[in-house]
């Protein structure tokens, strides 16, 4: 039932906030965020009661009739998995709004609707255990999050929109193919005619229509991820949104993607994916070094912040794959950390827009002096997102290349240059902007109180993943744990055979 | 003909009615408004005399007619789509200098064409709803004759429609020489169609039947009229013709399809796939060049029955509904879009350029809400009607097993995507001028009347509805739609 409220309060919180921006932009900007601490209230409630429920595989569950012709039920369930997931989204939420009051100063009760109905998708994608509920709220997050890049983004913003649209609209046909696909050889199997998830993971599946069944999905989600040759569309989306949009679209987004391998791809069709495994990590270790490399050769900070997540969702990339404990455990730590990383250095590159209206680093320098506060932020989250040891980040790749030196050797020495690249880059990006010759004689207000404060809650939860991040290894620790099981007697049953 | 046979086909007897009292109220009385009001309610009441029930007994009526559930609920989406162009035709004709009330006449003369195409089961029938519905319609489109663009489109839609008709007759004389009958259950059942060595020239009645069911529906290479006409015709006239014109024969089309079993007529099926993949390009990559939102959505409406093809060919269980549910969907969407247009358009021209919808969410907000809701469901996104249509066009696709028709269904969605979102787009992109000065000259759309307003606002809850809880159509069209499996 809480997971239910949680949608209904979001999707209220932004009718009201839509609705009362007609008299007042600020109230709105406050409604929003009121609503978004009720979100708050009951993950919090959800959190106890999950602690009070270890055991069970949903400790949160609802079931209602939706289409009964079709077998599709509106049907939502948590477990610790999704519940990092959920925080992750409400926490990123928040942030969003916080960020964006400077900058969004037309429409604003439109925006806060669509920014508040993204979340409701992302919160939905998370929960779904209905698979054409789940398609539902996956596209669902697309035409929202479409408007706000194309209204209220930067200077190319029709064109990144468009791109960012068709990619994963593209994307998500081939996984509704694939879902019906499923659905229809599960229902001829057995005659129940079904999208539940719990059923259809018993579907009666052959391996040459597994692995068809299966790449429907990965395209789905690889899209979204992204993996390397279909990533095209992110560094446009990213640099033209807005600053809101970016956090969520890097923040959240791109988790659906990996939340969707985790749940789906690997549960489903085990085997089918253990036999891409070792295309996907090559994908993945491509990924990492290429997305690394262009980082570095990018002038604007936006874009060069979105190459660096094509090269961290490589790691969660790599880490799901290789399907054991560490390297799973490390691509959830990742998802996290890079989600708060990532937001925290769009904020930021936001923050620097609206006072210097550029983003081009080659126009920037020596900003240290004027503007002290936010170096230090810039720096904490550069040397988090290189890697440095007692972060979030860290913990995370160290897992995954733990866990895939398990699997293959060769690759994971590939994958680590991606530590080298990282610490170029970042550095390279506070050089840049911070210190040399200031290219300008600027007198700009530093980070606000209201920016401090949403910085200081994204530096503490970096830290906390980096010093202590069992509560969250424990959270994700029995999902993963079947996903695991699944993946090796997968694994055995191809030795069997051959 | 009994008593009973008489009741069962009120429907269309009380349209016929209808007309010829219309006519005889405007020898005495020509108002605007009350021929409006009246040929909605002779709609309105055509359509409550409708038995609607899962239950009722499929009647042959003379052997012209049947009256199924099938027939009534084609019927039901043809009437309600003449009331939606009726009511949305008084705020779009008020004003003009023309004689408006036979307007309205013409489209009940269109409807009652349909009303018999969906419940033909001869070709004589056929032929009279067919020539009811093509003469009523080549008037209503050139019917504002004061502007040559009007007369223009009349002349492009009556000669390929005059000569598909010719084809049609002639395909049909071929058949009947070798099937010895009219009827079109004879003729699927009669030895000479059923034994698989057809003779040639059966096979060349068939082709002209097709070529001529192929110009109603647009189907490419048969489209060359469809954006022509769709552009000269009055809004509210291009809808009629993209929705209950097309619907009905396809209506007829599926009819028959779920009885052949096509897969025996290895020929006939390959054409009817080739014809379905390149309607879908052909609709879909045209579209893109345009920059006219009545020619874009002409080309959409190609691609769409290219999609309702494939759904078509898959035959199975699930193909009628899904047909039905995407026509369903595909009426309230299309009619939707138009029905914007209309509002929208001057009594000197359509409001059709796509220059001229760049930063309309200034002017009508809530116009602009709505169709960018028509367009997304056009576009088969969740939480509309459309998605719900597209599903169960991929269901059927799927079922079918059919991967080629399946793969070019996706390609094609997402060039389709392409150009509805050109349209959203422009709808929000900022004008040059201050956006200050364009809110404080708000005024209403200039063909905007609280009855088309009421309309457009049905539609949009109807697009809704199905999009979010689309288990009561589902019932529907499946209860209506079994007798036929």
């Amino acid at each position: 039932m809480i997971l239910v409220l949680l949608l209904i309060i979001t999707l209220v919180g932004g009718l009201v906030a839509w609705a009362i921006s007609r008299w007042n932009k600020n109230a709105c900007r406050w409604l929003s965020l009121i609503f978004l601490f009720a979100d708050l209230a009951a993950l919090v409630i959800l959190s106890v009661r999950y602690a009070g429920n270890v055991g069970e595989r949903w400790f949160e569950f609802v079931k209602w009739s939706w289409i009964p012709q079709l077998g599709a039920s509106f049907e939502l369930g948590a477990d610790g998995l999704s519940l990092l997931f959920l925080w992750l989204t409400v926490l990123l939420g928040i942030f969003a709004i916080i960020s964006s009051s400077g900058e969004i100063q037309h429409r604003v009760g439109f925006f806060h609707f669509n920014l508040m109905l993204v979340l409701v998708g992302i919160i939905g994608v998370f929960t779904a255990l209905d698979l054409f509920l789940f398609y539902f709220f996956w596209e669902l997050m697309l035409v929202p999050m479409y408007f706000l890049i194309s209204i209220w983004g930067h200077e190319n913003r029709v064109y990144a929109a468009i791109k960012f649209f068709i990619f994963t609209q593209a994307g998500g046909l081939f996984m509704l193919a694939s879902i019906l696909a499923l659905y229809f050889i599960n229902g001829h199997a057995s005659g129940i005619y079904t999208f539940d998830y719990e059923q259809l993971l018993n579907a009666p599946l052959t391996a040459s229509a597994a692995i068809w069944v299966m790449l429907g999905f990965f395209v789905g989600f690889a899209v979204k991820l992204p993996v390397v040759p279909i990533h095209t569309w992110l560094p446009d989306a990213h640099t033209e949104a807005p600053t809101a949009g970016s956090v969520i679209l890097a923040g959240l987004l791109l988790k659906t993607g990996a939340y969707g391998l985790l749940r789906f791809v690997l549960p489903l069709f085990a085997g089918a994916a253990r036999d891409i495994a070792p295309a996907a990590m090559i994908l993945a270790v491509v990924g990492i070094v290429y997305g690394a490399v262009l980082a570095f050769a990018q002038r604007d900070i936006k874009r060069l912040v979105a190459y660096t997540s094509i090269s961290h969702l490589g790691f969660v990339l790599l880490g799901i794959f290789a399907g054991n404990m560490f390297a799973l455990q490390g691509a959830v730590i990742i998802i996290l950390a890079h989600g708060l990383s990532t937001g925290g250095l769009f904020i930021l590159a936001g923050a620097i827009q609206e006072r210097i209206h550029t983003r081009d680093m080659d126009k920037m320098g020596g900003l240290w002096a004027t503007v002290p506060r936010m170096g230090g932020v810039a720096m904490f989250l550069a040397l988090a997102s290189l890697g440095l040891p007692g972060l979030g980040n860290f913990v995370g790749e160290f897992l995954v290349l733990l866990g895939a030196w398990q699997v293959s050797p060769a690759l994971t020495v590939i994958a680590s240059t991606g530590f080298i690249f990282s610490a170029i880059y970042s550095l390279w990006l506070i050089q840049k902007i911070f210190h040399g010759p200031a290219k300008q004689d600027m007198q700009i207000p530093d980070l606000g109180i209201r920016e401090m404060a949403v910085m200081c809650l994204i530096m503490a939860g970096i830290i906390l993943l980096g010093v202590y991040p069992q509560p969250m290894l424990d959270s994700a620790k029995p999902t993963l744990k079947a996903i695991q099981l699944k993946f090796v007697s997968a694994a055995e049953k191809t030795d069997v055979t051959q | 003909m009994s008593p009973n046979d008489l009741i069962t086909i009120l429907p269309l007897l009380v349209l016929a009615g209808g007309i010829v009292l219309i006519m005889l109220v405007l020898t005495v009385l020509r108002n605007h408004a009350l021929t409006m009001v009246l040929a909605v309610l002779t709609l309105a009441i055509a359509t409550a005399t409708l038995p609607v029930s899962p239950s009722i007994q499929s009647r042959q009526i003379t052997p012209l007619l049947v009256f199924d559930s099938y027939a009534m609920l084609y019927m039901i989406m043809v009437f309600g789509a003449a009331i939606v162009v009726c009511v949305l035709s008084y705020g779009y004709m008020s004003g003009r200098q023309n004689i408006k009330e036979e307007f309205y006449i013409l489209i009940l003369m269109a409807a009652l064409g349909c009303g018999v195409i969906v419940a033909a089961s001869h070709f004589v029938s056929f032929f009279l709803g067919l020539e009811l519905l093509s003469v009523s319609l080549y008037v209503l489109v050139a019917y504002l004759r004061a502007q040559p663009i009007h007369i223009e489109a009349g002349i492009k839609y009556l000669i390929p429609a005059a000569t598909s008709v010719a084809f049609l007759l002639m395909g049909a004389a071929f058949i009947y020489a070798y099937c010895g009958s009219m009827n079109f259950s004879e003729i699927v059942f009669s030895p000479a169609y059923a034994s698989t060595a057809r003779s040639p020239l059966l096979l060349v009645g068939i082709a002209m039947v097709v070529v001529g069911i192929g110009f109603k529906l647009a189907l490419v290479p048969f489209h060359l009229w469809t954006p022509d006409v769709y552009e000269g015709a009055p809004a509210p006239v291009a809808g009629f013709i993209a929705t209950a014109s097309k619907g009905a024969i396809f209506a007829l089309l599926l009819r028959y399809f779920t009885v052949v079993n096509i897969y025996d007529c290895r020929s006939l099926f390959v054409v009817f796939v080739i014809l379905a993949i390149i309607t879908m390009f052909f609709g879909n990559l045209l579209a893109l060049l345009q920059n006219n939102v009545k020619r874009i959505l002409a080309y959409s409406s190609i691609a769409h029955m290219g999609y309702l093809l494939t759904a078509l060919l898959a035959g199975g269980k699930w193909a009628a509904v899904a047909v039905t549910l995407y026509l369903l969907t595909y009426f309230v969407t299309t009619l939707g879009a138009f029905g914007v247009i209309t509002i929208l358009s001057s009594k000197e021209k359509d409001f059709d350029m796509l220059d001229n919808y760049r930063g309309l969410v200034f002017q009508h907000p809530v116009l602009v809400a709505v169709f960018t809701g028509f367009l997304l469901s056009l576009a088969g996104i969740p939480l509309t009607a459309g998605f719900i249509g597209k599903f169960y066009i991929f269901s059927a696709n799927v079922d079918a097993s059919m991967w080629l028709l399946l793969a070019a269904l996706v390609i094609n969605s997402v060039i389709g995507l392409f150009y509805y979102l050109r349209i959203i787009v422009t709808l929000y992109k900022p004008t040059e001028e201050p956006q200050a000065a364009l809110v404080s000259q708000f005024r209403p759309a200039p063909s905007f009347s609280f009855a088309g307003g009421l309309v457009l606002a049905m539609l949009m809850l109807f697009l809704l509805w199905i999009g979010v809880y689309p288990s009561p159509f589902i019932d529907l069209v499946r209860d209506m739609v079994s007798g036929l499996i």
